[in-house]
């Protein structure tokens, strides 16, 4: 027993982390350009090399875990009834299973939405609809289009217990590859994605890791266990809720700003924390996580910078730029790194739209609401104001010598009273870049892997 | 097992009654989905729809029962919930008027059965049977 090699096959990097398990400590961490269209393993021997040449007297790799988020990640279609009910649930089995949500439709499916799905790309669709022993007209209805529409994508069916004798006849019928899980919202308002998550895992191993080229890479890695934002997920659960006798650091949120989308993590109940105000709609996650596919540095650029006028872009930058040709040739050249201070100073707009925007999709919000007997105050989403720490990760931020200036959008209120964003954290950086590869320890070692994030987040 | 919605409507905080007849409904063999106190007609509607549920009971305490309740049928209509029946009771406007007139109003709010204060609620049963079957 020696060393435990993490790797992360990313979208655009391969990334391995190294940990001494007797010396508990992390050896040393590398990155080599991911290669899925030749062979994931070039990318990974690549990255190896680097990783031994760079730490010679590293001991014996004895085991090896993998995750990844190459060839475009893992995307899923969330189907469901009522939007803030069961496809609001949908959603977050698939988000919390480390899926982008491309797709998302409510109630009845019509032929233009089935054409949309038609001209997606997609990895997995998650069908729900109903209450155990309530609608059952709406998930039938669904499941028969989709049987129509010969998709040859798998299917999981996580609504109606009452539908799902029916359902079965209807993909068996239809040839369809789909797996029958427990319902996503049994009860009214009630959230239960554990199995509908852990099948989606299942079918990630099996069978999207082969369908975009990565499965190449488990000749000498083993099974990639799951898809990274998963991993990072995991990771930051344990560094919250700490393990048996270690403590951990109570609630916290992650923020991965990537080239492509914006990840927002966070581990808290975040009930209402004052008595007149009153929680509306599904139960939160304790363990949340939200991805934002139009916030982004690189491939998201410009969809970033249509979100904000250039008045607006004014308050993240203090120059003065040529936006939408700055943004475009970030999109055009996702490997883009900026040359001049100004090119820099964009990246950081960039950088704090992201963290702000997300942040305002992330959490929960107060709505004022006028009524015969004053004012009373509805929550929806969570209170997060009284997170504790917020941990940035990402190759922008990690790599940026303000990135904890970044991170302050996150509490950026002025004109924003109503959301409940943290309101005085603690910020720290995943300098290291290490956050996946310890959700992946986490699973056999997570005791260490708590030791190792707490000594290495600064 | 039929599903019946219950709640009280507005910023109304009254829970006690609410509790009592989310019992007795399930004693009589309902599934008693109880969304509970300060929920909005939204609230009733989405959880009618997703438990296809057959009848909303509507309760309002405090006085401002009118105003919660008002469009609660055409919106039902609108999401869909065309065949729900819907009833309401407890106190459901201020101060000691005429009952008769103030069921009519509701009735013409497009409620199938009307309350007044301190109905019995094994009352609303009978009339469940009756307008849902046995
Ligand atoms: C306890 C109480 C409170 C408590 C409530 C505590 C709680 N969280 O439950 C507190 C102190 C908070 C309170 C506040 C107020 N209250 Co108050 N309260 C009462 C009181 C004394 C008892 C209510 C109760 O629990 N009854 C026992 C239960 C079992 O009976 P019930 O609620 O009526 O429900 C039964 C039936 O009505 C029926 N039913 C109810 N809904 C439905 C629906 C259907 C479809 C059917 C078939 C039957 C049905 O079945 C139920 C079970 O048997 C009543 C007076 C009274 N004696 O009724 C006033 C009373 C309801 N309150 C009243 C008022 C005005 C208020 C306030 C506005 C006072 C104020 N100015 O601040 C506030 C409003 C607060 C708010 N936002 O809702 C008035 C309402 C007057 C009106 N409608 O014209 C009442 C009638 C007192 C009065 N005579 O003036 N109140």
């Amino acid at each position: 027993m020696s060393v435990h090699l993490l790797v992360d096959f990313g979208s655009t990097y391969t990334k391995l982390t190294a940990v001494d398990l007797e010396e508990e400590r992390i050896v040393g961490t590398s990155k080599a350009m991911t290669t899925v269209k030749t062979n994931v393993l070039d990318g990974f021997n690549n990255a190896l090399e680097k990783l031994k040449n760079a730490n010679p007297n590293m001991k014996e790799i004895t085991a090896i875990s993998a995750c990844s988020s190459a060839a475009g990640g893992l995307k899923m279609v969330a189907i469901g009834l009522v939007e803030e009910l069961t496809v609001e649930a949908a959603k977050r089995a698939c988000l919390g299973a480390g899926a982008l949500v491309n797709l998302v439709f409510s109630h009845h499916l019509s032929r233009k939405e089935i054409k949309q799905l038609k001209a997606a790309e997609i990895d997995i669709i998650l069908l729900a609809g109903g209450t155990d022993g309530g609608n059952q007209e709406c998930i039938l209805h669904n499941a028969k289009k989709l049987a129509d529409a010969k998709l040859n994508v798998p299917i999981i069916v996580a609504g109606n217990k009452d539908a799902q004798d029916e359902i079965e006849e209807i993909f068996t019928k239809s040839g369809d590859e789909f797996y029958i899980v427990d319902n996503v919202m049994p009860k009214l308002k009630q959230l239960n994605v554990k199995e509908a998550k852990e099948v989606i895992r299942q079918i990630f191993i099996t069978k999207i890791i082969e369908a975009k080229g990565i499965k190449k890479a488990e000749e000498q890695t083993g099974e990639i266990i799951m898809p990274t934002p998963e991993a990072v997920l995991i990771a930051a659960e344990l560094l919250a809720k700490g393990h048996e006798d270690v403590e951990g650091f109570g609630e916290l949120m992650v923020i991965d700003i990537g080239g492509a989308t914006t990840d927002v993590h966070t581990i808290g109940a975040g009930f209402p924390k004052r008595s007149e105000v009153i929680f509306k709609g599904l139960q939160e996650p304790f363990a949340k996580r939200t991805v934002e596919g139009d916030l982004g540095m690189r491939y998201s650029a410009n969809a970033l910078v249509s979100l904000v006028s250039p008045y607006e872009f004014k308050q993240y930058s203090s120059y003065e730029h040529d936006i939408s040709a700055a943004a475009k040739k970030r999109h055009d050249n996702v490997d883009y790194l900026p040359e001049s201070e100004e090119e820099r100073e964009f990246d950081r707009a960039l950088a704090r739209i992201c963290c702000d925007y997300s942040m305002s999709r992330h959490v929960g919000q107060v709505e004022v609401v006028y009524t015969p007997l004053g004012n009373m105050y509805y929550q929806t989403g969570k209170d997060l104001t009284d997170i504790r720490y917020v941990i940035g990760t990402g190759g922008v931020l990690i790599n940026n010598e303000d990135a904890k200036e970044i991170l302050r959008e996150v509490n950026q209120k002025s004109n924003k009273k109503l959301e409940l964003r943290p309101s005085d954290p603690e910020f720290l950086i995943d300098q290291k870049y290490i956050l996946s590869a310890m959700g992946l320890l986490g699973q056999k070692y997570p005791k260490l892997a708590i030791k190792l994030m707490k000594e290495n987040l600064e | 097992m039929k599903t019946i919605v219950i709640g009280v409507i507005g910023a109304d905080v009254h829970a006690v009654g609410n509790k009592i007849i989310e019992h007795v409904l399930t004693e009589h063999g309902y599934n008693v989905v109880n969304i509970g106190v300060l929920s909005t007609q939204e609230d009733f509607i989405n959880a009618a729809i997703e438990t296809n549920a057959k009848a909303i009971l509507v309760s309002s305490l405090y006085g401002h029962g009118e105003m919660d309740c008002k469009y609660l049928r055409e919106n039902c209509e609108e999401a869909g919930l065309s065949k729900i029946k819907l009833y309401v009771g407890g106190n459901i406007v201020v101060g000691k008027q005429d009952f008769k007139e103030v069921e009519q109003r509701f009735k013409k709010m497009g409620f199938d059965r009307v309350y007044p204060p301190g109905t019995n609620i094994e009352d609303a049963i009978t009339h469940l049977r009756e307008d849902l079957g046995e």
